[in-house]
């Protein structure tokens, strides 16, 4: 057990800590990591948001047809509906299956066509397309549109199917490179976090230049000196890590709440889940290791040219 | 003889410069046996503290050899270093005390960086402070000490972890005649216990002090030795209490 403390001792540091001036969580370190940390915590959670929306919204459409009976003949068009709706629900897979009321449709047009019914431009005076809003258990691909499209011709030749997929299809392939965007921010903002540690290593190796020579002529190794500039580091990395996720939860929450209000379910389904939280919880710890080993080799690298 | 059985330290034909000026040790040959007690001295410039920083490893030669605790010391891979470096005691001229830590912590350092335990850093500490009259400024942070009481700081730092060869530049060049013979009784003290001695002075009283010293003369760069005794020193069976040939 004292071995393993002790084991624990050196790995941190800890025992070499007085070996140069620590100056912890003081200075601009911390908090310049502070704020690279809420960058990528919330560039993140951006990225965690989109996947989200997109899978959920993905699984919601992926097997949704919808069909239209395009005749303007009001009457061949509802008994040409009706057929479809018999042959649609006798077909395997089906999951759901319902006829858009009239009044639904009437509602989703009237914003570009009007109800000025005496000028002859009312909702109610322009035929419109019967919708059949039908789930399969299957993905509507292109193939299963097209046999369906064959099916429902024998009983209602007005019939024309779409996959409901198919029109969020660039919605898709936005949100797909939005999150590629909040990738390669994170890994930007690593690798800044990266430089900063590395010019702070730098600087307090130039500060501590008299200090480590003493140590190095007394017999103190790379390892001891390293581990004291990293413990240093990473006790920097820690603190601004923390408050920088505390400003990012704070600023995600605010935003989340914000987005909520909209009251639309596609933002509601970009919910964080608790696995995602815990995903961003632990970018503060990766963070903190990403500094240590920055400051670790640099230090190593340096006093590789000292003799 | 180039290097014989129980050599601590052999310098062969050894050689400095910094950058391209000229050389300021030029063909230094000697050998340093265990258990010796040994003054090196000359005039301000005369290469003793470039000798000394050679013999504390914190220069390598322009060229030449050297042999130290039986290793090459110019090839030795730099991971090796330290291991050599903690058989090695050094009291800087400057005396190179680290500025934030207290007497106590700058006595300990070279205790710490060997990774002894602080059970076993507390007692000796406090007893070598007491030893070179400090004991009551062991929480003084250098700056506030003065600068006989700093030489002192070092010497017990030197000393502290009984190395195989104690390496002094001036050490007595701050302190009172009587502080002076003390650190000079606690230099033989260790010497007696087996530890070599090289202390650089040009203090010729402080020569006589030590009877049993041995002397090695630099004068620009170049050591003297007339009789060759410094550079062939006769074989021995045992540690020399003083080497044949050196003169005062």
């Amino acid at each position: 057990m004292t071995g393993l403390l002790g084991k624990l001792r050196r790995l941190s540091g800890v025992g070499e800590a007085e070996l140069v001036p620590q100056a912890r969580l003081s200075g601009p370190m911390p908090w310049v990591i502070a704020i690279m940390l809420a960058m990528t915590v919330i560039a993140a959670a951006a990225g965690l948001g989109l996947r989200n929306m997109a899978r959920s919204a993905a699984l919601e459409l992926e097997g949704g047809m919808t069909v239209q009976i395009v005749e303007a003949r009001a009457d061949v068009r509802e008994a040409q509906a009706r057929a479809a709706m018999e042959a649609l629900r006798a077909m395997p897979g089906l999951v759901s299956l319902r006829m858009v009321p009239q009044s639904e449709v009437d509602a989703l047009i009237e914003p570009w066509i009007g109800d000025d019914a005496a000028s002859g431009r009312a909702v109610g005076a322009i035929p419109v397309p019967a919708l059949i809003d039908a789930r399969f258990g299957d993905a509507a691909t292109p193939e299963a549109v097209a046999r369906l499209q064959r099916e429902l011709r024998a009983v209602a030749p007005a019939a024309r199917v779409d996959a409901q997929s198919s029109w969020l299809r660039p919605v898709f392939a936005a949100m797909v490179s939005l999150q590629w965007l909040a990738m390669a921010l994170v890994v930007l903002l690593a690798m800044a976090l990266s430089a900063a540690v590395l010019l702070a290593a730098r600087t307090a190796l130039g500060t501590n230049r008299d200090t480590i020579e003493i140590v190095h002529l007394l017999g103190g190794t790379d390892v001891q000196i390293a581990r004291v500039f990293q413990r240093s580091i990473a006790i920097d990395a820690a603190g601004g890590g923390a408050a920088g996720l505390v400003l990012a939860v704070v600023v995600i929450v605010a935003l989340g709440r914000r987005f909520a209000s909209l009251g639309t379910g596609m933002v509601d389904q970009g919910a964080l889940m608790l696995g995602d939280w815990i995903v961003l919880g632990l970018i503060p710890v990766a963070a903190t290791g990403l500094a240590m080993i920055t400051a670790r080799l640099t230090v190593m690298h340096t006093l590789q040219k000292m003799l | 003889m180039t290097a014989s059985d129980g050599e601590i330290v052999h310098f062969d034909n050894v050689g400095l410069r910094y950058g391209t000026d000229r050389e300021v040790l030029s063909d230094v040959s000697f050998t340093l046996f265990p258990g010796s007690f040994y003054f090196l001295t000359g005039a301000s410039g005369a290469g003793k503290t470039s000798l000394l920083k050679l013999l504390y490893l914190a220069q390598r030669p322009s060229r030449g050899m050297i042999r130290m605790f039986g290793a090459d010391a110019i090839t030795l891979p730099r991971d090796r270093l330290p291991a050599m470096r903690r058989r090695l005691g050094v009291v800087f001229q400057d005396f190179r005390l680290v500025s934030h830590l207290s007497a106590f912590d700058n006595v300990a350092l070279p205790l710490r960086v060997a990774g002894a335990p602080e059970r076993d850093i507390e007692r000796p500490v406090a007893d070598m402070l007491d030893w070179v009259g400090l004991s009551d400024r062991m929480n003084a942070r250098p700056a506030t000490l003065s600068g006989g009481e700093q030489q002192r700081v070092a010497i017990a730092r030197a000393v502290i972890a009984r190395p195989d060869m104690l390496v002094a530049d001036e050490p007595t060049g701050n302190v009172d005649p009587e502080m002076a013979v003390k650190l000079l009784r606690l230099f033989e003290a260790l010497n007696r216990l087996g530890t070599t001695v090289v202390v650089a002075t040009h203090d010729v009283h402080l020569l006589k002090k030590v009877p049993e010293s041995l002397i090695m003369r630099l004068d620009k760069g170049r050591l003297s030795d007339p009789t060759g005794a410094l550079r062939y020193p006769p074989r021995r069976a045992a540690a020399p209490s003083r080497a044949p040939g050196t003169e005062r």
